[in-house]
């Protein structure tokens, strides 16, 4: 039997109702299927809708249409079956707690006993390159090492799914590479599938198998971006013609995306002018 | 770097930190009461008006058996209506913040309730009650200590970061999860601060209460306005001095408290760091 698509979305699209006004369309209908091992980025211009699909695919939001399943079960199911890790902008540490109960607090939630939680955030702390700041708060750390911490609570109960909401948009550039690198060989050490959400176009092909070029208002997908850039990525591999192909590609894909909209706005508004008249 | 580095306990040197942090403050204490001594003898003030601070000692000493059995007897009034009122407004703000809807019906009557002034209300408990009881007392000053307290406490449970609660959500935690985990942790600083105001009203609420009536050996508001009534005013300010003293005990064994429980929060922090 074929493993089940670890996300598979179908007509999935978002409303909003406004008192007294036609209400919001978030999302357009939107069809995708990620499958096992895969790093799929979402990416498109603030407002696309791409922090709303994800919370939707982790049954943090309703889709107002459409079919969610996260592998192979509906979105709702998962969630309670806790199939998936999710990891916000901010860290989100809870600040009463050090990082190894920060970390832990996942495996608490799953009735593990202390002795089990020890050993498991031991081995997370090593994943993440943390090891003797267990002990530590989450104020005492830089923004790199607590959303570090932030992935290590995500990955500690080994889910098959990461959810990732801009992880690094409020990191400086250079922390942002270095922690680029990381998260890919967390990926293939763990070997789990990643969904992650950004809005910088070098860090997508940096980091995907496939980028999923958003549309703004209503959010839709206006292109998907295979990227053939061979494993294990290095820093060197931001240098390699094939990466400035590739970046080249999405950020077309964007553009068009940005052109088609504005025509479509244009043409909304004509048709206005000639209603008027 | 510095982050990366951990911070070592270096006890001693912290210590005497502490020690050194405390010193500018005894000194203003000492001055003001040199101060205070030396202006009244030099011009000659009315005793009724100020006493000198050495008259207010010798009445201390005169009174003492009787000052100390009132003081600590008032004391455990304020102690007694802070438990009461903490723990009804801890478990108000629970309720509040878990039910929502009860909280909007019933918010707008507490913030109203608490405009009242609870003090006029000292007779009438005596009335309720018995002059010479001491519930009366702990009841005004467990009303007075309930506002502050629910109010900030409800404020910590509700001002959680809605990432917060999306993550508690991603584990599929329930009501009580969330509230174990999230907003009762988050509350503490909040509560904390509604506490050390507490303690102040509490102390404020017993004192007060006993100007209206209470049993005479026990009470150190009603020495207070009887010696005051004789123009005894070294005495009068002996009692008062002792019951700022216990308010100002009470204050800072909250601190106290409050410092090692909430370790892992920025007022603590700040006093770490120095």
């Amino acid at each position: 039997m074929p493993r089940p698509a670890a996300v598979s979305l179908g007509g999935v699209s978002k409303h909003y109702a406004v008192p007294g006004g036609p209400g919001v369309t978030a999302l357009a209908p939107i069809d995708l299927d990620v499958h096992p091992g895969e790093f799929v980025s979402l990416i498109g211009p603030s407002g696309c809708g791409k922090s709303t699909l994800l919370r939707i695919i982790g049954d943090l939001v309703q889709a107002t249409e459409g079919q969610v399943l996260v592998n192979g079960k509906p979105a709702h199911q998962a969630r309670l079956d806790r199939d998936y890790g999710i990891v916000f902008q901010d860290p989100v540490l809870y600040d009463w707690r050090t990082v190894a109960r920060n970390i832990s607090l996942p495996l608490e939630m799953l009735g593990w006993d202390r002795q089990r939680r020890a050993s498991r955030v031991a081995e997370m702390l090593d994943l993440v390159e943390l090891g003797g700041f267990e002990g530590h708060y989450p104020w005492q750390l830089s923004g790199g090492m607590q959303q570090r911490v932030s992935i290590a609570r995500a990955l500690s109960f080994s889910p098959a799914l990461l959810l990732m909401d801009e992880p690094f948009g409020a990191l400086d550039e250079m922390t942002r590479e270095r922690l680029n690198g990381e998260l890919l060989r967390i990926w293939q050490q763990s070997g789990c599938t990643i969904v992650f959400v950004t809005h910088s176009i070098t860090e997508a092909v940096f980091l995907s198998t496939r980028v999923v070029v958003m549309s703004a208002r209503p959010g839709r997908v206006i292109g998907i971006v295979e990227i053939d850039v061979p494993q294990p990525r290095t820093v060197d591999t931001r240098e390699e013609p094939r990466f400035f192909e590739l970046v080249t590609a999405v950020r077309e894909r964007l553009r068009k995306g940005g052109a088609a909209e504005a025509e479509a706005q244009a043409e909304a508004e004509l048709l206005l002018v000639e209603e008027e008249r | 770097m510095s982050a990366i580095v951990p911070v070592p306990p270096n006890t001693l040197r912290r210590a005497g930190r502490r020690a050194g942090d405390w010193a500018p403050a005894a000194a203003v204490l000492v001055a003001g009461i040199l101060v205070w001594q030396g202006l009244v003898t030099a011009f000659d003030i009315q005793r009724f008006l100020l006493p000198k601070p050495t008259e207010i000692a010798t009445a201390l000493r005169e009174n003492w058996t009787f000052l100390r059995h009132a003081a600590l007897y008032t004391f455990g009034e304020a102690v007694a209506g802070f438990v009461v009122g903490s723990a009804v407004a801890i478990a108000t703000a629970l309720l509040l913040a878990r039910w929502r809807p009860l909280g909007r019906a019933l918010l707008p009557y507490a913030i109203a309730a608490n405009a009242i002034p609870i003090i006029a209300f000292a007779p009438i408990f005596n009335n309720w009650f018995s002059l010479v009881s001491p519930i009366p007392k702990i009841a005004i000053a467990a009303v007075l200590v309930f506002f502050p307290v629910m109010i900030n406490m409800l404020r910590g449970l509700t001002s959680v970061h809605p990432s917060s609660i999306e993550l508690m959500r991603s584990y599929a935690a329930g009501e009580a999860a969330t509230f174990r985990r999230v907003r009762i942790p988050n509350s503490l600083p909040f509560l904390f601060s509604g506490l050390k105001v507490a303690s102040v009203l509490a102390m404020i609420g017993a004192v007060v209460s006993q100007y209206f009536g209470g049993l005479r050996t026990t009470s150190l508001g009603l020495f207070i306005k009887e010696k005051a009534a004789l123009a005894l005013f070294p005495e009068a300010w002996a009692a008062i001095v002792l019951a700022s003293v216990l308010g100002v005990a009470f204050y800072l064994a909250i601190v106290l408290v409050e410092r090692s429980v909430l370790r892992w929060h920025p007022s603590v922090r700040g006093a770490r760091a120095g």
